[in-house]
């Protein structure tokens, strides 16, 4: 997935384009729906929106009528875009990814107590996947979830938790970290929701005295953590290793460092 | 499609006998407690419609009026129809609003005022329920004007845009692309709200509200569709959540179809008081079994969040419990939708065949009931052929174990709400699987002792253990410490519970005792 390996055919070239079965063909294959019935002149109008997207020739490969009133295309062709490697921008993960054990240890060693967690879905989300398979003892694709980190203490509040029951929870518990899952985005409530809860914090406790605020979803853009408050978002495919690990950095060993 | 799997008929008795002793606690606690939310359901029977100027329908308004002066544990029915004499007003909206101004004060009444108090309620509910009655009898007619879908599996499809004047269009369409049950998705977070919302909805949140007016929109939307395409087109919303027993008043009144209405679901995933959901449960089941609606239990949330193989025998037992308190409470066996769910890992070796083991044990176990078959929704990544091929998989174990009810899986569940394209092709992998396969039920029977048999009679046995286990411990201790769904409900947390109250001696609800006696 690196530059390196994307670029192999030609040797440290940052400037790629998609790859169908030859190096360089630009190659791609989209599928969309058009509001008209099909016939003659819908197909042309598929060819001419695939031309606007940059694909140059576009084989129209299957049009169908759906519905009524709808055709649905499936195009391939050849597009015409380039992506230069050296100017994309994307959150390279900044800690060292350690195993439960390694966790357990530095917890135990550097902080002394059980590091406190609290996660939960706020708002009207009501699903629980992503905080479930983050906090879970279950945990996600073999890898278990922070619950079975003997040094971390979890509160799984689960779904549905309003903004100042979180606030309040994380007082109790004394979190050192509080995390939460936004699956729903229709109309930007995780964007919303995000923001709220972020000032929330910041409202009910001086700045030492804050969890570190992270939040995890699906489409969430990872670089926006400023915009949104938080100290961290965690996108899609996010482990709970790879969460672990970001604790004990944010929280234990970033924080020797500077002192 | 009996004996497939050689399964010892003592120990399915003996399961029975196990989820019996397991949900007669549940159904005692049932039967001497009540909720805001059964009172209410009793009140709109009794004809109480419509909101404040705020949106708080008028039913919760007189509730927590009677509430407030004499309490949740008499009941409602009798201090309403009390002060409805003492007022002289005829009509209890009316009352609703004097009561919502203050202008009314409630009391218990006793002695002959008490008598005429509860044979007015039961006047007035009677009138609510022959409404119910009337509905059923309209389906029937119109299921055999038109009849039922040809093929078995019913093909059940989702909308979802949050607009009832967007959502009716779609569903005529999913009709037409061949869809024979359309459900309704809620609002998000609508199991949460202790009120019905009133009208036709404009503007939902990943979903559109149950309200009695979308209801009737929708229905009346499906009645056209059952006409053009000659098969009537059933209409399905949930009776779940904080207002489960209004949401089945209002489903009877509308002539919805099915209704989501597990007895663990509002439990285990929004955190709602056991209590509570146990006491609503009951109350919305036996108005089911007298509207005819077909109840789908959501057992695939199970496994959702908890292993499909190692927890696949939660599922069986919660089948138990659902056919338990589904038939205690009046249902038929036709009625019951029992749910499963295509949600082992695809990577997990055999996983097919695990699917095909699990499926057929649910069949056999139930032989008459519809079973709700539902798609891959965990093991889905946004990895749209991946998911096709799933889903297609999953429609061969639909058909190949004679499944009820099959929800539509969609290869972009995960990614965004259906589009009219995924539709389509969803619909397209459906008819080819029941196309090129619909018959080879009749072909596949495991091999005598070997791995899908082996793999049936195992859950089977799991179940048993943990029914047995849960005998000992009773069924509330079983949901607080977190057998069902690895989440753990005691029975003293959760909402709703300020909305239940354990019955008064002279605790007084016409609509049960009308529900409970022999049928009209």
């Amino acid at each position: 997935m690196s530059a390196a390996q994307t670029g192999a055919a030609g040797a440290d070239k940052t400037i790629v384009r998609p790859y169908g079965d030859t190096t360089g063909d630009g190659m791609v294959q989209v599928s969309f729906t058009l509001p008209v019935p099909h016939d003659k002149r819908a197909e042309g109008a598929a060819v001419q929106l695939a031309n606007r997207m940059g694909i140059d020739p576009a084989m129209l490969v299957h049009a169908k009528p759906i519905g009524e009133g709808f055709t649905f295309f499936v195009v391939y062709g050849r597009v015409n875009h380039l992506v230069d490697l050296s100017a994309v921008q994307v959150v390279e993960r900044d800690f060292p990814l350690l195993s439960a054990k390694e966790v357990n240890a530095v917890v135990k060693q550097q902080l002394r107590r059980k590091l406190s967690v609290v996660g939960a879905c706020i708002g009207t989300d009501a699903h629980t996947v992503g905080i479930d398979a983050i906090l879970n003892v279950k945990g996600i694709a073999g890898e278990k979830g922070l619950e079975y980190y003997r040094e971390l203490k979890v509160t799984n509040l689960g779904a549905q938790v309003s903004v100042p029951e979180l606030v309040e929870a994380a007082r109790a518990e004394k979190a050192d970290a509080v995390l939460v899952s936004q699956v729903v985005t229709q109309r930007d409530a995780h964007l919303h929701n995000t923001r709220e809860m972020s000032a929330a914090f910041r409202e009910a406790l001086p700045a030492g005295k804050r969890p570190l605020l992270i939040v995890g979803g699906p489409r969430f853009d990872e670089s926006m953590t400023g915009e949104l408050g938080v100290d961290r978002i965690f996108g899609r495919g996010t482990t709970p290793g790879e969460v672990a690990s970001y604790l004990v950095h944010a929280l234990i060993t970033s924080k020797k460092v500077k002192a | 499609m009996t004996g497939k799997l050689e399964l010892d008929p003592a120990l399915v008795a003996r399961a029975r006998e196990l989820a019996r002793r397991a949900g007669q606690p549940v159904v005692d606690l049932a039967r001497s407690h009540t909720t805001v939310s059964v009172e209410r359901a009793v009140l709109r029977l009794a004809g109480v419609t419509g909101a404040d100027p705020d949106g708080i329908p008028w039913v919760n308004r007189l509730v927590d009026a009677v509430v407030a002066d004499v309490g949740l544990g008499h009941g409602v029915a009798a201090p309403v129809f009390e002060a409805l004499d003492r007022e002289g007003v005829t009509d209890v909206t009316l009352l609703a609003q004097k009561a919502a101004a203050g202008s009314v004060r409630f009391s218990q009444p006793t002695g002959k005022a008490a008598t005429a108090a509860r044979r007015a309620a039961r006047r007035a509910v009677a009138a609510g329920i022959r409404q119910v009655d009337r509905r059923r009898a309209e389906r029937d007619r119109l299921v055999k004007r038109y009849g039922d879908p040809k093929q078995r599996p019913w093909i059940y499809l989702i909308v979802a845009t949050g607009d009832i004047y967007e959502d009716i269009p779609q569903a005529q369409a999913a009709a037409r692309a061949g869809a024979d049950v359309i459900a309704v998705i809620r609002s998000t977070g609508q199991s949460l709200l202790d009120y019905v919302p009133e009208g036709a909805t404009r503007e939902g949140f990943a979903g559109t509200y149950a309200t009695q007016e979308n209801f009737r929109l929708m229905r009346a939307a499906l009645d056209e569709s059952s006409r053009e395409l000659g098969r009537y087109v059933r209409l399905t919303n949930y009776a779940s959540g904080l207002c489960m027993p209004e949401m089945a008043a209002l489903a009877g009144l509308e002539r919805l179809d099915m209704m989501l209405n597990d007895s663990m679901y509002g439990i285990l995933f929004r955190d709602i008081n056991p209590i509570r959901t146990f006491v609503d449960q009951r109350f919305s089941r036996q108005v089911h079994a007298r509207a005819g609606i077909i109840i789908n239990t959501g057992e695939d949330n199970y496994l959702t969040t908890a292993d499909a193989v190692d927890e696949a025998h939660t599922v069986t037992v919660s089948q138990l419990l659902n056919e338990y308190f589904a038939h205690e409470a009046g249902l038929a066996d036709w009625q019951l939708g029992l749910g499963h769910a295509f949600e082992i890992n695809p990577d997990v070796p055999e996983s097919f065949r695990l699917e095909l083991a699990h499926a057929l044990l649910a069949r056999e176990l139930f032989p008459d009931a519809p079973l709700k078959w539902m798609p891959p929704t965990k093991h889905m990544t946004g990895d749209v052929f991946r998911g096709n091929l799933l889903d297609g998989f999953f429609n061969l174990v639909g058909t190949m174990t004679g499944q009820g009810i099959l929800l539509v899986g969609m290869m972009t569940e995960a990614v965004v709400t259906p589009w009219l394209s995924d539709r389509d092709i969803a619909l397209q992998n459906v008819r080819y699987v029941l196309n090129a396969a619909g018959g080879l039920h009749e072909d596949f029977v495991p091999a005598p002792g070997g791995f899908i048999q082996q793999r049936a009679n195992r859950v089977l046995g799991e179940a048993l253990d943990l029914l047995e286990r849960i005998g000992d411990q009773s069924l509330l201790t079983a949901i607080a410490e977190g057998t069902f769904g690895i989440m753990k409900r005691p029975a003293d947390r959760g909402k709703g519970l300020d909305g239940v109250a354990r019955h008064e001696a002279d605790y007084y609800n016409p609509a049960t005792e009308i529900l409970e006696g022999p049928a009209a």
